[in-house]
């Protein structure tokens, strides 16, 4: 029954969460000057704040935790574990590594879709060389242990570009990509991301049947009707290009595609397919709220949103691993 | 006229062997038992035959269509599958396992045409889950999940069942529970090939068994003709008391 109110209930949220992100800020909107500034009134600085720095900011909080969302629910589904994410996996700090490198060499200034298509390039590498793995090995302990490696490998290259930094400004940027923000988005990077949100997306809406089947394991899967080899290749593909862009858009920001999968599932009846959809909005809801008190905080410097949502997110991925039981090693 | 023919099947993996020169039929309206010791290649064969391996040579047709060569989907609604391994990734709820079955018709859990749900709670029927269709799976035992998996091979209203020891493990209770609904699928029209480890259950129920051992097919007929002692003794290594369709196992040789 829940299960009923539980779309509709997470976009009402979803947008009052947006709005409320419009409202608070380092100076308070009341509701009526947001409403007006949305419909084209209000004065200059109302829209100004409105539609340049808090509405784009907030839309990029979302769309990166939904694609975060649905990418960790249907990687979890591949690979029959709740622990998989495409932090966890290695494939976010992949794509910052590869985010950063365009950045550092300054690939990333020729062409404003170089950044997000070399994000893109890190997830789908990292997603492939998992999907891989995991052919061979029916181990998840396996496959998160490889995550771990890629992870310590991206960050130690990025240390190691970071050192080599010629200035401090791409220094900055560096960390950024590594911690994860959406601060200072606007509607032009959200455009340049939004097309491989929306393919990955899709490709992983279209193909998420297949992830029910493989509830039974991938033998039986295989005997009920699915073909195997399609599905890993679109559900990598498609986790790939959603955590790609996402990353492209704000840094890798992990845990996110754990935790919202892992509340989602229950309502869902554990149906994998089903907890697609659901985590997507609930993840974006998380990172909008999470967002909303990054800005809110009384700090001198700004916390990377990626910091928050690992100090909420890794201990609940400690809490799911321990209370585990083992149905599949 | 559903049927599934392996010819000349060999399978290698590496420089082993695991089926070598396998040929056998199953159609519709008989229960075969595929017997012997572990690591004589029962597995690679069936799978060899759904083609779901790599064969070196030979072929298997399933209902005259090589089976390599048709589509997961188009064969998951040719002949049904329950392999070995049955492992449950999530704690789904009964029904939904079942309503897997229904996959190579484009449902899903939750989403089933009213033919779906049909064939679902038929499924259902057949193997008494009634009274737990609303139970997460990983809370059954042992016994009531190998009735599951069996609903869910027969949701899916294939002509052929191949089940890989769908008794392993199980209270002798329950394995006649397995067994009696095996055959009342097979007495309906069904043909099933079935890999069963203990002897005498397979000689209770097989109207054919099949015997292999070292990758080789070297027995294939009505229990009354292929059981025997020195079969026994020959296949498994083990001294037996074999009169008619009844068999003591004594000890080993």
């Amino acid at each position: 029954m829940s299960e009923r109110f539980l779309v509709p209930g997470l976009v009402a949220a979803s947008v009052v969460a947006i709005f409320a992100a419009c409202l608070l800020g380092s100076t308070p909107l009341a509701a009526d000057r947001v409403l007006s500034a949305f419909l084209g009134g209000a004065d200059v600085g109302d829209r100004l704040v409105v539609w340049q720095i808090r509405l784009p900011r907030a839309i990029a909080a979302y769309v990166t935790g939904a694609a975060l969302g649905i990418s960790g629910a249907a990687l979890q589904g591949l690979l029959r574990n709740p622990l998989a994410e495409p932090g966890v996996l290695g494939v976010s700090a992949s794509a910052s590594l590869l985010a950063t490198f365009s950045l550092y060499y300054g690939l990333a200034a020729l062409s404003p879709w170089i950044l997000p298509l070399s994000a893109i390039a890190g997830a789908l590498a990292a997603t492939a060389l998992i999907a891989l793995a995991a052919i061979r090995t029916r181990s998840v302990v396996t496959l998160i242990l490889i995550g771990v490696g890629l992870s310590s490998f991206s960050g130690a290259a990025m240390s190691l570009l970071m050192n080599l930094a010629p200035n401090p400004f791409s220094l900055s940027d560096m960390i950024n990509w590594m911690l994860g923000s959406v601060a200072n988005r606007s509607f032009q990077e959200l455009g340049l991301a939004a097309p491989f949100l929306l393919a990955g997306t899709i490709i992983l809406l279209v193909s998420r049947r297949g992830l029910s089947a493989l509830t039974l394991g991938e033998e039986a899967a295989s005997g009920v009707g699915l073909n195997l080899r399609n599905q890993r290749i679109l559900t990598v593909l498609g986790a790939g290009l959603a955590t790609g862009g996402s990353v492209g858009l704000a840094g890798a920001i992990g845990f996110v595609g754990i935790v919202a999968p892992h509340i989602i599932r229950p309502f869902v009846k554990h149906d994998p397919a089903r907890s697609l959809i659901p985590s997507a909005l609930l993840a974006g809801l998380i990172l909008v709220m999470a967002d909303i008190g990054v800005r809110l905080m009384p700090t001198t410097n700004e916390l990377k949103l990626g910091v928050v949502a690992a100090l909420i997110g890794a201990p609940a991925f400690v809490w799911i691993a321990m209370r585990r039981r083992t149905l599949n090693g | 006229m559903a049927d599934l023919i392996a010819r000349n099947l060999s399978v290698e993996a590496g420089n082993a062997t695991l089926v070598r020169d396998a040929s056998f039929r199953l159609a519709r309206g008989e229960l075969v038992a595929l017997l012997g010791p572990n690591g004589a290649g029962k597995t690679s064969l069936l799978r060899a035959s759904l083609g779901l391996e790599k064969r070196a040579s030979g072929d298997a047709l399933l209902d005259g269509t090589d089976s390599e060569k048709l589509s997961p989907m188009q064969r998951a609604r040719r002949v049904a599958y329950l392999p070995q391994q049955r492992p449950l990734a999530w704690p789904n709820t009964v029904r939904d396992v079942v309503a897997l079955g229904r996959f190579a018709y484009g449902a899903a859990p939750g989403r089933l045409s009213a033919e779906d749900a049909d064939a679902v709670e038929r499924a259902i029927k057949l193997c008494d889950l009634g009274s737990f269709v609303d139970r997460q799976a990983d809370t059954l035992s042992g016994g009531e999940l190998a009735r599951v998996h069996c609903a869910r091979a027969f949701a899916a209203g294939a002509p052929l069942l191949i089940a890989d020891e769908p008794v392993a493990a199980l209270d002798p209770r329950h394995q006649f529970r397995i067994m009696d609904m095996i055959r009342g699928f097979v007495d309906e029209g069904g043909g099933a090939l079935v890999v069963l480890h203990d002897i005498a259950l397979a000689a209770r129920y097989a109207d054919r068994m099949i015997w292999m051992k070292d990758a080789q097919i070297v027995a294939d007929g009505p229990p009354v003709e292929t059981l025997s002692e020195e079969r026994m003794a020959d296949i498994y290594g083990v001294r037996a008391k074999v009169s008619g369709n009844s068999v003591e196992i004594e000890g080993a040789i």
